[in-house]
């Protein structure tokens, strides 16, 4: 397939983006390697290691209209400290906030490990004017934010006007400056796997540090036959091109259980060079207390009082 | 010592799955064959008719999408709950019925039973026997198979209350399609204990949903209502079934009705594959073969 | 970055986290085994004659599990007889519904008993956990539910004929699929109103005689179903006895061509299931992920050992690389080793003697010039292991190519045109199966019309169900289990 390696010339017909080809999708057989894949056990001595990378991944996120400043205050302190009362519990990797709220994120991570991370560009539809989009993604870097998160313009896409979704990831790329950028694709829109591997290569050539799944803010979500379809595409993107690009999970993702059948999914396709949070997020609001109270399960034995456990 | 007081069971209405008394809030009695009391049944109304249609409805893609495997098995998982209960179900049959004594009403309680297990069996045969190839004449690939219609209503035989019932019942969902039945009105008892039965048996919420009351009354909003796909009418009286079929014609709706030889119900001419296939569509699908 | 993964063997660690899978060994607890088993024989198990055991034994460690009666030709003259007293004592009058009543207890009583049955077909013949769980045994709970439906329903399936049974049918099984393949036998037979004399393989008898507890809970009649153990011998008079009126026999095509010869001129029906050497065709427009994890399915499902295995891969030119590399990059991902352990996916091989054959035919592999590539992989330092093997460089005229290996290994071809496919394809002696592998749906009904194999999957591999067919055509043998063609072998049909 070396021939098919001419990186650079936009070709964006349906089997090839820059060259980079892309192959079919059979639901079929990705949903039940993705089931197998969860059917997975897990070692005692590697649970730790397991619920510990779950947090150092995760992007502990709030995006609500409701979101003040206070909240997002509570919530980096727990994202700094997820444990107040168990120190060895490691920091999250970034807080997950709207633009308006992302100074506020700043101060209150100033210090620490966390990246503040916010969303921008019209998210969740994306489809305010591409100037303001660009002009939010813009602002929310100016504001301290070190990744952004925007969203595929679905609209575009479905159309079948694949050099605008092109055109508009690269005029964000070129918005963040140095800040990381993560594409979300909205898969629960996109209607087939086929179309999610597609839109997952138009992004990652287009220059997308990540790709991601959800907004979180459509009833579906992200789950294993997703997750396992964009690692299939991040790693073809690997080994035709060479280009490391990272996978975030979001939406839906609310229990210990779940987070390590993502990490064996992409442990098992992409290797277990994918497993740290350069290249691999967890996007989540509610999956930290189940992740500490399967840990403490692990401490003390015994099965976990969900009251027990911080409600930021 | 005195002698124990029975705890007298009432008798509801079963609709996407919960039993609930009619939103009309009337019932009817229901009297033996020496005109005692038996009940107080529910005495249903058009709008319980249009909820019933409404469960069916929502039930149907999800009964449809199981495998055939699964559906014969929950079909057979009846079977084995009614065996379970079977003195239950022979003493509501001999109580409601004219002149039935005990071992009628046993036989009848077994005959409902194997039926569902006949039926289970069909589950996933009938598209083997009654669907198949097409050899065309042109590079194309053509198969023919059948489909569940959707949601059938089924004016349930007035008498005996049971195996009449299940006989016209199992075919209709072995396929796929949800069912909102009339119960005789007469005897509709066995009927809501069949309903129990149901709801115990991994039957989805909603694929079968039992209604009680009078039928001058329920037959015209089922016969009438534009998303039933399919009627039986076996139970309807002549000017009933008149009546119901020039209302089905309005929204083409297919209208079935148990020919003489079906209604020996307790003989092996009441159950048939062909029966599943008159609640069923034919799907053809035609495909190019070629490099 | 130029090693995008990286992905061990063993998903070796690095750095602090190490996805280390638990060994997450099954739990034995459920199987009491015996000491000594006799044979099942007109409803009874007979004391075990001390002169005449063979020990049975676990491949994945060598270990001795049980001592099993070898049946002579006396033992299987009086299975025979209990078979044709059951025959003419009952069961060949019952109303199907009744037989069916029988099949439905059998079925549901192997659900319940699901999980024993699973460790211990694992532990007697090698076979992943996750395999006995999730394919064997709910598939032969699956068998006796669908023809049970059927006993009842013959007038259905042959419109214009009545079919009758045709006796005491003599079955004779293999052992990579123990259970499996008695209910494919029994349960047909059994639902048309026949009784049976079960022969399971020498390497494989324990599940087949944990099932006579199951026929005694559904009561079955004494003398439907006779399980005679036993060696080559054993068979070999089951076959051959005078009162048997069909054969059914599931092995090697060596093995029918015997049987085939012994049975001519007797009048006794035959059914053979034989070996096979499936092709599996990829062609470049396919979901080449999916083929991957296909190829992966199709040949090291129960380690190869499976008769309709895909052992030829036939990849379009212009993906060979692709596919390949792909290939390789998941087969580095395969667990090798305890196959009671629940992340395990390539278990024992069942036996020694297996073993050696598939260790020979790769050795004529490298001898004869195909490049042989196995992920680096520890095997257990007992029992009977082959690591996952694949062939690259492979001619059709090479052995690996044309002989059935019935273990871990895959030979890859390519072709360039769907013609040539075709013809690759169809160059061989077997015809059991083949795979198809193109998101274009004309060009897959095109070559399953080109397919001399009894069974085409598209875009999927070895997947089984009691409603469908299954069987070979030519060297693969003839006749069909499953579905309603799975009745015919066993009725007459008159007018």
């Amino acid at each position: 397939m070396s021939d098919l390696l001419a990186v650079g010339v936009p070709a964006h017909t349906a089997d090839a983006v820059a060259g980079v080809r892309i192959t079919p999708v059979d639901a079929v057989g990705l949903e039940q390697r993705a089931a197998a894949l969860c059917t997975r056990s897990i070692k005692s001595s590697s649970k730790q290691a397991a619920l510990d990378l779950a947090i150092r991944v995760m992007d502990l996120t709030t995006l609500e209209g409701a979101d003040t400043a206070a909240r997002v205050q509570a919530l980096c302190a727990r994202a700094r400290r997820p444990d107040a009362g168990d120190w060895s519990v490691p920091p999250v990797a970034a807080v997950c906030v709207y633009p308006e709220l992302a100074p506020v994120a700043v101060d209150a991570l100033a210090g620490s490990s966390v990246a503040v991370a916010s969303v921008a560009g019209g998210f969740p539809a994306g489809l305010a004017p591409l100037e303001s989009r660009l002009a939010e993604i813009a602002w929310a870097v100016a504001a301290g934010a070190g990744e952004v998160d925007i969203v595929l313009n679905r609209s575009a896409f479905l159309s079948g006007r694949y050099q605008q979704a092109y055109d508009e990831i690269v005029a964000a790329k070129q918005a963040c400056g140095s800040a990381h950028l993560k594409v979300i694709l909205e898969t629960g829109e996109l209607g087939a796997y086929d179309q999610i591997r597609r839109a997952s290569m138009l992004a990652m050539v287009a220059g997308a540090d990540f790709i991601k799944t959800s907004t979180g803010k459509i009833g579906a979500s992200s789950t294993p036959a997703t997750a396992l379809c964009m690692a299939e595409a991040i790693r073809d993107m690997a080994e035709q091109t060479g280009r490391v690009v990272g996978l975030k999970l979001a939406g839906g993702i609310r229990t210990a259980k779940q987070a390590w059948h993502y990490q064996v999914i992409v442990g098992e396709t992409l290797g277990l060079g994918w497993l740290t949070p350069e290249r691999f997020r967890l996007g989540a609001s509610s999956l930290l207390n189940d992740v500490l109270m399967q840990r403490a399960k692990l401490r003390d034995g015994r099965y976990q009082r969900r009251e027990d456990f911080s409600v930021d | 010592m005195t002698e124990r007081l029975a705890v007298n069971k009432t008798y509801k209405q079963f609709i996407g799955g919960a039993f609930e008394r009619s939103e009309s809030g009337r019932s009817y009695p229901v009297v033996g064959a020496g005109g005692e009391l038996l009940a107080h049944a529910v005495q249903g109304s058009r709008k319980d008719v249009r909820d019933a249609v409404a469960a069916a409805r929502s039930a149907q893609g999800g009964w449809a999408g199981r495998t055939a495997y699964n559906r014969g098995q929950i079909l057979y998982r009846v079977a084995e709950v009614m065996e379970s209960r079977r003195d239950e179900f022979a003493a509501e049959v001999a109580r409601a019925g004219d002149g039935c004594d005990h071992s009628a009403a046993a036989a009848e309680t077994a005959a409902a039973i194997d039926r569902w297990v006949w039926y289970a069996g069909w589950a996933d045969k009938f598209a083997t026997v009654l669907g198949g190839v097409n050899p065309v004449a042109g590079p194309y690939f053509n198969l023919s198979v059948p489909e569940p219609v959707g949601v059938v209503g089924i004016v349930a035989p007035d008498e005996p209350p049971l195996l009449p019932l299940v006989s016209r019942l199992a075919p209709v969902i072995v396929s796929g399609n949800t069912a909102v039945v009339l119960a005789s009105e007469r005897g509709p008892l066995a009927a809501v204990t069949l309903a129990e039965t149901l709801a115990l048996s991994d039957v989805l919420a909603g694929v079968v949903n039992i209604i009680t009351g009078r039928r001058d009354e329920l037959v015209p909003p089922l016969a009438d209502h534009a998303a039933v796909d399919s009627l039986d009418i076996s139970g309807c009286d002549s000017q009933q079934s008149a009546n119901a079929a020039r209302q089905a014609a309005a929204t083409i709706t297919r209208v079935v009705s148990a020919s003489a030889a079906e209604q020996q119900w307790a003989a092996e001419a009441a159950q048939s594959p062909y029966l599943i296939d008159a609640f069923c569509e034919t799907k053809t699908v035609w495909h190019p073969k070629g490099r | 970055m130029t090693e995008p993964s990286a992905s061990g063997g063993k998903l070796a660690p690095t750095g602090e986290l190490s996805l280390d899978y638990a060994p997450a060994p099954e739990s034995i607890a459920p199987v009491r085994l015996a000491s000594q088993y006799g044979l099942f024989v007109g409803g009874e198990m007979l004391e075990p004659v001390r002169e005449r055991l063979a020990p049975t034994v676990n491949p994945a460690t060598g270990e001795v599990l049980a001592e099993v009666s070898v049946a002579d030709a006396a033992d299987v003259d009086r299975a025979v007889a209990a078979a044709r007293s059951a025959w003419e004592g009952g069961w060949r009058d019952l109303p199907g519904a009744e037989r069916a009543k029988y099949l439905y207890r059998v079925a549901r009583l192997l659900q319940e008993r699901a999980r024993e049955f699973a460790v211990l077909e694992t532990m007697d013949g090698g076979k992943p956990i996750r395999e006995s769980r999730d394919v064997d045994v709910p598939l032969a709970a699956a068998h006796f539910f669908y023809y049970a439906g059927w006993a009842d329903k013959l007038d259905y399936a042959f419109s214009g004929r009545r079919a009758a049974p045709v006796g005491v049918a003599a079955q004779v099984i293999p052992w990579n699929f123990p259970l499996l393949m008695a209910a494919w036998k029994l349960a047909p037979a059994l639902a048309c109103g026949n009784t049976a004399v079960l022969k399971p393989a020498p390497t494989t008898p324990l599940t087949a005689l944990l099932l006579t507890e199951v026929l005694r809970d559904a009561e079955l009649p004494a003398g439907v179903v006779n399980i005679v153990t036993g060696d080559d011998a054993t068979g070999a008079a089951l076959v051959s006895h005078p009162g048997v009126d069909k054969v059914a026999f599931t092995g090697s095509t060596e093995a029918g061509r015997v049987i085939g010869a012994e049975v001519a001129g007797t009048g006794k029906r035959l059914t053979l299931e034989l070996g096979g050497k499936a092709a599996n065709i990829v062609f470049e427009d396919a979901a080449l992920d999916q083929v991957t994890e296909g190829i992966v399915n199709g040949i090291y499902f129960n380690g190869g050992q499976v008769c309709c295995a895909g052992s030829r891969l036939l990849v379009q030119e212009s993906v060979a690389d692709a596919v390949v590399g792909k290939l390789r990059r998941r087969m580095d991902t395969l667990r090798v080793g305890d196959p009671l352990d629940k992340n395990t996916d390539i278990g024992a091989i069942n036996s020694q003697a297996q073993l050696d054959r598939i260790a020979e035919l790769v050795a004529s592999g490298v001898a004869e010039g195909a490049e042989l590539y196995s992920p680096p992989c520890e095997l257990p330092d007992r029992g009977f292991f082959h690591p996952p093997a694949l062939f690259t460089n492979v001619s059709t005229a090479h052995r690996i190519a044309r002989e059935e290996i019935f273990g871990p290994v895959l030979s890859v071809l390519t072709f360039r045109t769907a013609a040539e496919a075709v013809a690759k394809a169809n160059n061989t002696p077997y015809g059991l199966s083949a795979g198809i592998w193109t998101e274009k749906g004309s060009r897959i009904l095109w070559m399953a019309d080109q397919m001399q194999a009894g069974v085409v999957w598209a875009n999927t591999f070895n997947r089984f169900d009691p409603a469908s067919p299954f069987g070979g055509y030519r060297e693969s043998g003839y006749g069909r289990e499953g579905g309603r063609s799975g009745l015919l072998p066993y009725v007459g049909l008159v007018a």
